[in-house]
């Protein structure tokens, strides 16, 4: 059974019924505790493989695996005024790092107009789903690698 | 030819006194005749952090009409001048992300209820923020003003689709300022912009291809010197400053800066905005395009 993970039915839940002041702080809040994708991981000039398209916000996405075999999300957003990917690649990180790959892959585009809302519509979406769309196709590229091992085994 | 960071002053404009620098805007965040407004498209740059003393217009809540395809009446109006404390007398000061789209669109919307006094900070929000230059996430509050605002002028500064057919059945000037992709009819939204496309691609016919960044000097987003611009608009695309000119895009932001450029730094009498843009002309039924 394939569910929305636990920690992003929790944020969409506060989404649901915030109005417009109060999400933009919620977004602003979470572009706040935005952290770099950290040296270890990768450093400038960064790989265009890692780079989202159709971004405005100059975005990269990368994800570690962890022990558990779930996958731990890294971000840059390197247009300074890319609050909008900032916050994203926070939520993003809160609620599916760690979560089952299975999860993950199934996250659905329409995931970011419930967070940022109607507003969205300038051209911010394309942008936010491509991030989604990194992190998406990470997980389903494990899960391939997987039943491809357990295939063979 | 003038050097892009020449002041402004300097450039040759028409009318100098609209564009002001981040060094005048700076010299002035407690001047109680001046207000700062930020205009964007992005609405979490606002609260996430703006030049001190700035209030925010919003284009899509406070200029818009909220049910039809329109701007704010002029009730509306006076209202948002009341709350962020503008009197007639007040210099407005617009600034804003991308490139000023959405400052000179705020300040051609200001333009057609005649608030005269109004400028935009040239380079916008991206040169105050490299710069360096003081940004707060505190928001202001003026006293409330009580507001006059004449009745709406749609003629002047603006013109409507049926309007811009005969226009262009007269082969007078028109500006696009969209993409060449969009011009050509290649594409049929702005890259990025999916929601906003339209049935046909292409052009209305006669209008020259000029996209608005050509106007600005792509290293700090400041406007470019006017001999700069006269080579673009004059010599190259052969638009005549004497006569009528439309500008257009697709919903009338974009153009809303080559507007500002036409009319205020190179001085053309008669510049008109049609803000009903591509969205409008390219959903519409039985118009000419041209690709």
């Amino acid at each position: 059974m394939t569910t929305i993970p636990a920690p992003l039915e929790t944020v969409l839940a506060d989404f649901d019924f915030v109005d417009r002041a109060e999400r933009i702080e919620l977004l602003i809040e979470a572009a706040d505790r935005f952290e770099e994708v950290p040296p270890r991981i990768a450093e400038r000039p960064f790989s265009e493989e890692n780079h989202v398209q159709h971004c405005e916000s100059e975005a990269y996405v990368w994800a570690e695996d962890n022990p558990d075999g779930t996958l731990k999300f890294f971000f840059a957003v390197e247009n300074p005024q890319g609050i909008s990917a900032k916050s994203w690649a926070v939520i993003m990180d809160e609620t599916l790092s760690g979560q089952p790959l299975e999860q993950v892959a199934a996250v659905d585009a329409q995931t970011v107009f419930r967070i940022y809302g109607k507003d969205l519509s300038m051209g911010k979406g394309q942008g936010l789903t491509g991030m989604l769309s990194h992190v998406t196709h990470a997980a389903r590229l494990r899960l391939d690698a997987r039943r491809t091992a357990s295939a063979r085994s | 030819m003038t050097s892009p960071t020449a002041a402004i002053e300097d450039r040759g404009y028409a009318h100098p006194d609209v564009l002001v620098s981040t060094d005048w805007v700076a010299a002035h965040l407690t001047d109680p005749g001046v207000r700062i407004v930020e205009s964007n498209e992005d609405q979490l740059l606002y609260p996430s952090g703006h030049i001190p003393g700035a209030v925010q217009v919003d284009w899509a809540a406070d200029l818009n009409d909220q049910v039809r395809r329109d701007y704010l009446s002029k009730a509306g109006f006076e209202a948002l001048m009341s709350r962020i404390g503008v009197t007639r007398d007040t210099t407005v000061v617009f600034y804003g992300d991308k490139n000023n789209w959405w400052a000179t669109y705020a300040f051609w919307v200001f333009q057609l209820f005649g608030h005269t006094n109004a400028k935009v900070m040239d380079g916008g929000r991206l040169k105050w923020e490299q710069e360096g230059r003081e940004m707060t996430r505190e928001v202001p509050s003026y006293p409330a003003t009580s507001y006059t605002a004449p009745e709406r002028d749609d003629s002047t500064e603006r013109i409507f689709r049926d309007e811009v057919l005969r226009y262009q059945a007269a082969g007078k000037q028109l500006v696009d300022v969209r993409s060449p992709g969009e011009f050509s009819g290649e594409v049929t939204h702005m890259a990025g912009y999916p929601q906003e496309g339209v049935l046909r691609g292409g052009h209305i016919p006669g209008a020259k291809s000029v996209p608005w960044s050509r106007a600005a000097n792509t290293d700090d987003g400041t406007y470019k010197s006017a001999d700069e611009l006269r080579a673009i608009y004059e010599q190259e695309q052969g638009i005549n400053g004497k006569d009528e000119v439309v500008t257009y895009c697709r919903i009338g932001e974009r153009s809303s800066h080559t507007w500002f450029a036409l009319k205020y730094l190179l001085g053309y009498p008669n510049v008109r905005n049609y803000d009903g843009s591509w969205t409008e002309w390219g959903n519409s039924v039985n118009v000419p395009v041209e690709k």
